[in-house]
């Protein structure tokens, strides 16, 4: 495969992952701003989860309202993150790859660029939001079943996984980290029902809280979230499926290619340095310092493999 | 200007329904407008989603447009065909001789056939492909050959596209939309197939390979990227030969070969099916500034290193002022009559021509030689006076730019409107393969149709669209 193809695919699906990611978190948002009473106050801890607060502010300043801050994060062009630039790009993507994709996959992506294009010409009323973010959300698993249904699971495979897994490694751990760090800046409040709420809230983000009632029951407790979001290899959103699912594709790569890379003992490492603590090992060394490490791990894996694939010249 | 009545392919001269169209006639009467015209809504939908479209430049808010398509097949009978790709596989055999000829001995110009400044002079003559032997001596791999017809048996060649026709892809698409869409008219008729364009596009070009290729030949298409007007067509005939699809950037030469920049390394290409224009084919030898093409891929392949297809150089053949030595060069290469007519062409670099183009402009077609995609031209018969007045200063300013034909009465294709069937004027473009193994030609090709009433110009950048064309069995 050329080098160019497999950048192609791992951006691609880096987008997609983020866009779906980017609702999620509106729709947490939305939530959060109907269930507190002070409202538009979440709107600020939702842009940082995002890594979407520096460029808003240099467009609007300090002051956050709902209104603007969906939009900044739905369809503004000037936000390289914002849903209708990933999902440009992953169609941009998608025609440069083209003959790597089945046309099954090719057409998924193609029609949810068409579908978000016209939902998101202009501003998207408070009212249709519910619908656009399920929108968005539904492409994205149309997408990612048409990848299961209809490609072979070689190396064109490997490196959409490896995209779509670095994003969402990165998503999950910005989400775990901005939440528990920003809403919680005072450790005391562990425990308390506004700490409550809040994990909740990233339960929600997630779609984990099925998932972790079937687990650990009705009540969200901290030290279980961060177990079940972190280290629970059956939540496919988690940091350690995220990482095994990273493992498996590098192996496959590995082997297809006879060949081992750098990026390979990166992600190797990652396994023994950061998924193979316990849940109180991570709070003992903390949260935040741990999450920052992991995502700073992230960027590093995600770079080396550029290199070793040679994505670029 | 013509004043006989247009030929029309489904009602002839004098509205007697051919008996070519009889049962699409009899199926077309059964059918209700309202599905129709949801069919056509339809064909719409599915080229948007499959992403069928062409890039316009300049045109932002357009970026990306879908060439209309029309539901009503033109249909071609078996014998009609066979006659026809006698002429062209004729042209096609002489142009490649030609090609050959102009880069070595050049007996033409020593017959005296062809003034030697219409290829010292020409733009696109390639001093670089002097003395080069392509592998199997082939210059031109591909061609798309533009016919128009004015009568029950008469073709014209109206241009030849030695360098990189594009079309292919629409011929492909319209076929599988047509299979889609209206499965029982394909019982009704048999129709001979198209969908083995890919398969033999790879055959041919692997039976292509230079001397260096050892073993199974890699193929690849070089497209300019996903900014090119023709980025789907490249991308489409690149996935279904199932080779890879290039841009400069993935390219280097390495030991004397031309290797694409693979996850494991680099890997030598054998044939290359370039997209790019010549002059941006290699920054070395061309054009400087090129970031498109790869530097010194034309030194291997000199070395016979690479299979370029098409042949730098092949514009040459082309050229719109070759064109009018095209009977006499299918005559000198083949030893035969030319089985298809060229257009009665002026060229306006010689001084009595011009004099007789300035006074009939009102009813010329005039050409640049270097253009191309219906730009750069005048329709005299459909021209303002302040457009021919224009054009007439153009024409003044550098006559040698320039050819003139008379307006030919096209043949019209009825096009599905709103209120039924309604004539509009057709060209055809068969395409054509040129190997080692010798030339295959795909029945039907390409019809490109004028939508606008009356209109001459079918031209996609000119809002033109395309139909499906049939050509029968016997």
């Amino acid at each position: 495969m050329l080098g160019k193809t497999a950048g192609g695919l791992y951006w691609m699906f880096r987008y997609l992952e983020r866009s779906e990611n980017t609702a999620r978190m509106i729709a947490a948002g939305m939530r959060l701003a109907l269930t507190s009473p002070d409202g538009d106050e979440e709107w600020s801890s939702i842009l940082q989860s995002a890594t979407m607060d520096w460029g808003y502010q240099q467009k609007y300043g300090t002051s956050i309202t709902r209104a603007t801050a969906v939009d900044w994060m739905l369809r503004d062009r000037e936000n390289p993150s914002s849903v209708i630039n990933v999902v440009e790009g992953a169609r941009n993507n998608a025609r440069l790859v083209r003959t790597a994709l089945t046309r099954e996959v090719w057409e998924a992506v193609n029609q949810t660029w068409m579908l978000l294009r016209d939902l998101l010409k202009s501003h998207v009323k408070e009212s249709d939001l519910p619908y656009v973010l399920q929108v968005i959300r539904q492409q994205s698993a149309y997408v990612r079943g048409a990848v299961s249904g209809t490609m072979l699971r070689n190396d064109i495979h490997n490196f959409i996984r490896l995209g779509t897994f670095i994003e969402r490694a990165d998503n999950t751990a910005r989400i775990i980290d901005v939440k528990y760090f920003v809403l919680l800046p005072n450790a005391s409040a562990v425990g308390s029902t506004l700490d409550n709420v809040q994990w909740d809230s990233i339960l929600r983000i997630l779609s984990g809280e099925g998932g972790y009632r079937l687990t650990y029951g009705q009540d969200p407790r901290p030290r279980e979230i961060a177990q079940f979001l972190i280290l629970d290899r059956r939540m496919p959103r988690s940091l350690a499926y995220c990482g095994a699912v990273l493992a498996s594709n590098m192996q496959h790569l590995a082997r297809d290619y006879d060949q081992r890379v750098h990026s390979h003992a990166l992600i190797e490492a990652l396994s023994v340095t950061h998924l193979s603590r316990g849940v109180d090992e991570i709070f003992e060394f903390g949260l935040h310092e741990f999450l920052q490490d992991f995502m700073g791990f992230i960027a590093e894996i995600s770079a080396q493999i550029e290199v070793d694939y040679r994505f670029y010249e | 200007m013509n004043t006989r009545p247009t030929f029309d392919e489904m009602w002839g001269t004098s509205r007697e329904l051919r008996t070519l169209y009889a049962t699409f006639q009899q199926w077309f009467e059964g059918e209700s407008l309202a599905r129709l015209r949801k069919k056509q809504r339809e064909a719409e939908d599915v080229f948007r989603l499959t992403g069928i479209t062409f890039n316009v430049y300049g045109q932002q808010e357009a970026a990306e447009r879908l060439i209309p398509f029309d539901i009503i097949p033109r249909i071609i009978s078996g014998r009609e065909w066979t006659r026809l790709s006698r002429g062209i596989e004729q042209r096609v055999r002489a142009i490649n001789a030609f090609l050959h000829d102009i880069y070595h001995r050049q007996e033409i110009v020593r017959a005296g056939r062809l003034p030697a400044e219409m290829i010292a002079k020409n733009a696109a003559f390639l001093p670089q492909m002097i003395g080069v032997k392509p592998a199997g001596g082939v210059y031109t791999h591909i061609v798309g050959v533009d016919l128009v017809r004015t009568g029950e048996d008469e073709f014209y060649v109206l241009e030849d596209n030695a360098r990189t026709p594009s079309g292919v892809s629409y011929m492909l698409e319209n076929r599988e939309t047509m299979l889609h869409m209206f499965p029982e008219l394909f019982t009704k008729h048999r129709v001979q197939s198209v969908s083995n364009y890919p398969k033999n596009l790879h055959r041919s070009l692997a039976a292509s390979a230079p001397a260096a290729c050892d073993g199974n030949p890699v193929v690849a298409v070089l497209t300019p990227g996903i900014f090119n007007s023709a980025y789907y067509e490249h991308s489409f005939l690149a996935d279904k030969m199932g080779v890879e699809l290039v841009e400069g950037h993935d390219l280097r030469v390495i030991d004397g070969r031309v290797a694409m920049r693979t996850t494991q390394g680099y890997k030598a290409i054998d044939v290359l099916y370039r997209r790019v224009d010549d002059e941006y084919l290699d920054p070395l030898n061309f054009n400087p500034d090129s970031a498109l093409g790869v530097p010194g891929i034309m030194d291997v392949y000199r070395a016979g290193g690479i299979t370029i297809a098409n042949a730098p150089g092949t514009g040459i053949a082309d050229d719109k002022a070759i064109y009018s030595y095209m009977p006499d060069i299918v005559q000198f290469y083949t030893g035969e009559k030319p089985i298809l007519q060229n257009v009665p062409t002026w060229r306006c670099s010689d001084p009595q021509s011009l004099t007789y183009v300035l006074e009939n402009l009102a009813d010329l077609v005039v050409k640049e030689v270097h253009g191309s995609g219906g730009y750069g031209m005048l329709v005299g018969p459909t021209a303002s006076k302040k457009e021919i007045a224009a054009f007439r200063d153009k024409l003044k300013a550098k006559p040698s730019n320039y050819i003139a034909q008379p307006t030919l009465a096209l043949s019209s294709v009825p096009i599905f409107t709103n209120a039924g069937l309604a004539p509009r004027h057709v060209d055809l473009r068969p395409y054509v393969l040129v190997s080692p193994e010798g030339v295959k030609i795909t029945p039907g090709g390409l019809t490109r149709v004028a939508l606008k009433k009356g209109s001459l110009v079918v031209n996609s950048s000119q809002g033109g669209g395309t139909k499906d064309t049939w050509v029968l069995e016997d």
